[in-house]
């Protein structure tokens, strides 16, 4: 068997509040393997996001081991890091995240502008990734004027269309209705199923959790035994 | 009161957004005042005009002179007390850039002017040296004149190096007196012509007119012109206000536009206070929308927003006031050409009443708005 | 990698009203700024254009302008001999001696009456100053008692037209035509017979002698032999330097007045700007979070809100050099401190001057938005992330 997309070890994180020092993460260790769709659960104040985070690369460990894709990203200086989410991550955010002031298209290219791809090649994907999460024709329409699950579906787009090695969503049914939830969720998985891409999510909702194929325990900065 | 704490509260919120404003305030309150400081200088000479002396000169310009004979002739009209003989000098001290006025003047000039305070002991010893001048306390201390000190003089208009004798230094009355000048025996001048350039003997610039009433300005203005009527150098007579006036009206196009531009400065700091106050009451609108469905009133809501700008106002145009003295003061050092330079009351006031004005204007449409507020739109918003 | 430049555009246009404000606020500043720098173009080309390069002005040593100086007639027959002075075409020098008085005039509008220069000239004078073109009417006839008006009088003074008459020296003089002198000193001027004006005035001596040089090189050697003569207490100038030197004062006090207060209101308008940006840093937290997320580096954000305070800058700087530009169509006139006399000159655009004040613009922007552009580069992507 390969080695595993994603490897822990020993993990450990704390953040200053107030001149204290606050354990976030605590010896955390995990194997997540290539076109896994694992949901992170936990309270509040658990750690999931945290931990999210840290794989995410836009946090720092510190202290343990942290490989995604053979990469010690935790060894990566801060401009490496940058390069490195923007062709490995992909970002699904609660609120979507979308720039209010670009319309669905530009918000959905603007991974690709980190790329080479000229005009043309960038075009390509940002149309096939709209149709895919079927808003070919709200291309042009402002965050404003889309609903939530709309918005939600956009941010997918953008978090596929560079082809990164992991998805990262954190409570992306959070703000959205029953039906809006379960049809972001069918998305995600199907992006799981069908094109193989490896899934991380973190979730407080039961129902959000079982579109995941496996889940992980938080409690108070430590991995609950599964 | 609630409602104090309230505003106090809420115009410290954004620390550095209050403090840059109240920056911008401060620096625009002090500019204003300083330009209105800049146009009254311009008028200095004509606020320490007195209204008992006249000016005479010849009517066809203050460049043309008139003849020495004149005077006794003017010292003969209903109503004149005395008569001064006053040439306008237009020496270098050193250098250009260390202008001051320089004139001569007949003997009984202080006569004249009574708000020049003068030791007696000074004056006579003037009267004895033919050579000697007098300068004002203003320039004494910005060139360190001393009495005794030979002040050496190059002529423009008469040309040589001229060498006066400090004899004496006079003080004004009050700080409006134009004390950063320098006056000498017009006899000097005149003999020192005689015997270099005779042609140009005997001419006076302008005399000084003494009155015994106020209220006969007109009427011995009138007379002293119509003895000249005709004549080969007519002259015109005038109270020396207007004469004042007359400088400054030659140069009122800068007047002018230096007061369109103090109302600029008051436009842009308006920008700045307007943009401010609106970004921060949008930034609140689900909080004023919070407010009103509490029960608090639209009234109350303008109220605070006004409030808020009136103490940003206030504090910053506090600092600006507070700083406009003190840059006066340097500013006056650092450029010569103003006699007087001194910051009124009356711009301290306007000062303060458009730091009033800026704080209503900015916080007009903002409080509107904010009174206005639907509540459930309001609560939506996210700022 | 840079952020889109529409993403910051449109966020300019977003927020419309405080961008408006605040680039109202800096466009006022530019308009002060650059207007001051086309006042002062305006007067330089006034003067540095006053005269021939090649003509050469003698006044009494010492004194800085016309008025003060004086020139005999026996100095002025010394120095028309000189072998340095041009002769026309007829054989004789090409000089002319001219006397300079004020007189009072009022400016139409005005209450209180300004000194305008009478210059007793001849035809003579004329031809020396190829600048100097008759616009209207005709020449004043020698020895008598008409006078020709500069354009600036006559659009800016009262009494002035062809046909009136104006009363100084104890007599009447009748307007017979005018001239148009560009943008020099002289179209502020009324020219006469200089022998008329003589006597009308009471004077034996002229104020100056004008003449051209038969070769420009020869002026050094001219001025040589001026300052040794033991008869001629006079000096020579270049015309045109001479005609400069008399506008410095005034020159450097609008120069330093007007960029004094440019200065301090920029100082206004730069907080203005960083208030703004503060604001648009503090309302966009998440999208920057975001941005550096996707993999956008801090130097990418800082440029971000740099190029948005500059774009904020340059629509100030256009708009104010907009309207500062609409102030060609104004003229200004003011006493000159060293003459004494009146003196009308425009606002001039520069392409300089456009490039000096769109350069400020940007400045001030940048200046205004940096603090706020370093605040932005410097979150960290968690924190920003959990501001929402």
């Amino acid at each position: 068997m390969s080695a595993p997309l994603v490897e822990i070890r020993h993990l450990a994180k704390s953040y200053v509040r107030g001149g204290q020092i606050v354990p976030v993460l605590a010896d955390i260790t995990l194997d997540i393997n290539a076109g896994d769709f694992t949901a992170l659960m936990g309270p509040s104040g658990s750690g999931k996001t945290t931990l999210l985070n840290l794989i995410a690369g836009i946090d720092k460990p510190d202290s343990g081991v942290l490989r995604v894709g053979g990469v010690d990203i935790a060894a990566l200086g801060e401009a490496e890091l940058a390069d490195w989410r923007a062709a490995n991550v992909g970002f699904v955010f609660q609120f979507y995240n979308l720039m209010p002031v670009l319309t669905a298209y530009e918000n959905v290219e603007l991974p690709l502008m980190l790329t080479g791809l000229s005009r043309t090649e960038r075009r390509q994907r940002v149309e096939l990734v709209l149709a895919a999460v079927g808003l070919a024709d709200r291309m042009d329409h402002y965050p404003n004027e889309l609903s939530g699950g709309q918005q939600q579906r956009v941010a997918i787009a953008r978090a596929v269309v560079a082809d990164p090695r992991i998805i990262v969503a954190d409570e992306p049914t959070g703000d959205l209705d029953r039906h809006a939830a379960a049809e972001v969720l069918g998305m995600l998985r199907r992006l799981n199923e069908d094109l193989g891409k490896t899934i991380i999510m973190v979730t407080h909702d039961a129902n959000a959790a079982r579109a995941a194929k496996a889940m992980v325990h938080l409690e108070k900065g430590e991995l609950l035994p599964a | 009161m609630f409602l104090l704490k309230l505003v106090y509260k809420n115009a410290f919120r954004h620390r550095l957004r209050t403090l840059l404003t109240l920056a911008g305030l401060a620096i625009a309150v002090l500019a204003f005042g300083l330009l209105r400081t800049v146009v009254d200088a311009w008028y200095a000479g004509a606020a320490a005009a007195s209204g008992t002396r006249l000016i005479t000169r010849n009517a066809i310009s203050l460049a043309t002179f008139l003849p020495l004979h004149y005077e006794s002739r003017i010292r003969g009209v209903e109503g004149v007390t005395r008569v001064v003989r006053s040439n306008w000098f237009g020496g270098i001290y050193q250098e250009p850039k260390n202008f001051f006025p320089q004139f001569a003047v007949s003997d009984n000039y202080f006569e004249l002017y009574p708000e020049f305070i003068l030791p007696a002991a000074e004056l006579s010893a003037w009267v004895r040296d033919r050579k000697g001048c007098i300068v004002g306390r203003g320039l004494a201390e910005q060139y360190g004149f001393k009495v005794g000190d030979v002040l050496p003089i190059r002529g423009t208009i008469y040309p040589g190096t001229w060498e006066f004798v400090v004899r004496g230094i006079f003080d004004g009355a009050d700080s409006t007196k134009i004390t950063r000048q320098m006056v000498f025996h017009w006899d000097y001048l005149n003999e020192t012509l005689r015997k270099t350039a005779p042609r140009r003997a005997d001419a006076v610039g302008l005399f000084i007119v003494g009155i015994d009433n106020i209220d006969n300005a007109a009427a011995v203005a009138t007379g002293i012109d119509a003895l000249f009527t005709n004549s080969l150098a007519e002259t015109l007579t005038e109270t020396e206000q207007a004469f004042q006036l007359g400088f400054v009206a030659m140069s009122d196009q800068i007047v002018a536009a230096i007061r369109i531009v103090s109302y600029v400065v008051i436009l842009i700091i308006l920008a700045v206070m307007a943009n401010t106050m609106a970004m921060s009451a949008r930034e609140r609108t689900s909080e004023y929308a919070t407010l009103k469905a509490l029960g608090y009133g639209p009234l109350f809501l303008a109220v605070l927003i006004v409030g808020e700008s009136l103490l940003i106002c206030a504090l910053g145009g506090a600092i600006g006031i507070a700083a406009t003295v003190p840059t006066a003061l340097a500013f006056k050092k650092m450029v010569n050409i103003f006699p007087v330079f001194m910051v009124s009351a009356q711009t301290l006031w306007a000062q303060a009443a458009c730091a009033a004005t800026v704080a209503l204007a900015a916080a007009v449409v903002p409080a509107t708005r904010a009174a206005r507020v639907r509540i459930v739109e309001g609560l939506r918003a996210i700022g | 990698m840079a952020v889109p430049l529409s993403y910051v555009a449109r966020n300019l246009w977003t927020r419309r009203l405080t961008t408006a404000l605040t680039a109202g606020g800096l466009a006022l500043v530019v308009f002060v700024f650059a207007t001051v720098l086309m006042l002062d173009a305006g007067l330089k080309q006034t003067l540095v254009s006053t005269g021939e390069y090649d003509n050469v002005v003698a006044i009494r040593k010492g004194s800085e302008t016309e008025i003060q100086s004086g020139v005999t007639r026996l100095q002025a027959a010394v120095i028309e001999t000189h072998p340095a002075v041009a002769l026309g075409a007829d054989g004789k020098p090409l000089v002319s001696k001219e006397l300079i008085v004020l007189i009072s005039l009022r400016k139409i509008g005005a209450e209180k009456p300004s000194n305008v220069i009478i210059r007793g000239t001849s035809a003579t004078g004329f031809t020396l100053r190829p600048q100097v073109k008759l616009a209207a009417g005709r020449l004043f006839a020698p020895g008598s008692a008409e006078i020709i008006v500069g354009g600036a009088i006559a659009r800016g003074f009262e009494g002035t037209r062809i046909g009136e008459k104006l009363r100084f020296a104890g007599r009447d003089w009748v307007v017979v035509g005018t001239f148009d002198a560009g943008a020099s000193g002289f179209d502020s001027e009324i020219w006469g017979d200089v022998e008329t004006l003589m006597q009308a005035f009471r004077r034996t001596a002229f104020s100056s002698v004008v003449f051209r040089l038969a070769a420009s090189e020869r002026f050094v050697g001219l001025r040589a032999d001026v300052d040794a003569d033991p008869r001629l207490t006079n000096e020579v100038k270049r015309e045109q330097l001479f005609y400069s030197d008399q506008s410095r004062a005034l020159s450097t006090f609008i120069t330093v007045l007007g960029l004094t207060l440019t200065t301090v209101f920029s100082i206004g308008a730069m907080l203005g700007a960083m208030i703004t940006m503060y604001a648009a840093v503090a309302n966009r937290v998440t999208e920057i979070g975001t941005l550096r997320a996707l993999g956008f580096r801090r130097a990418a954000v800082l440029g971000a809100f740099l190029a948005e305070a500059l774009l904020l800058g340059l629509v100030g700087g256009l708009a104010g050099l907009a309207c500062a530009s609409l102030m060609q169509f104004a003229s200004f006139s003011t006493t000159n401190f060293q003459t004494f006399a009146d003196l009308a000159f425009r606002f001039t655009l520069t392409p300089a001057i456009v490039a000096k004040t769109i350069a400020f613009a940007l400045a001030m922007g940048l200046i205004g938005g940096f603090l706020p552009a370093v605040r932005a580069a410097r979150l960290e992507i968690v924190d920003a992330l959990r501001a929402s």
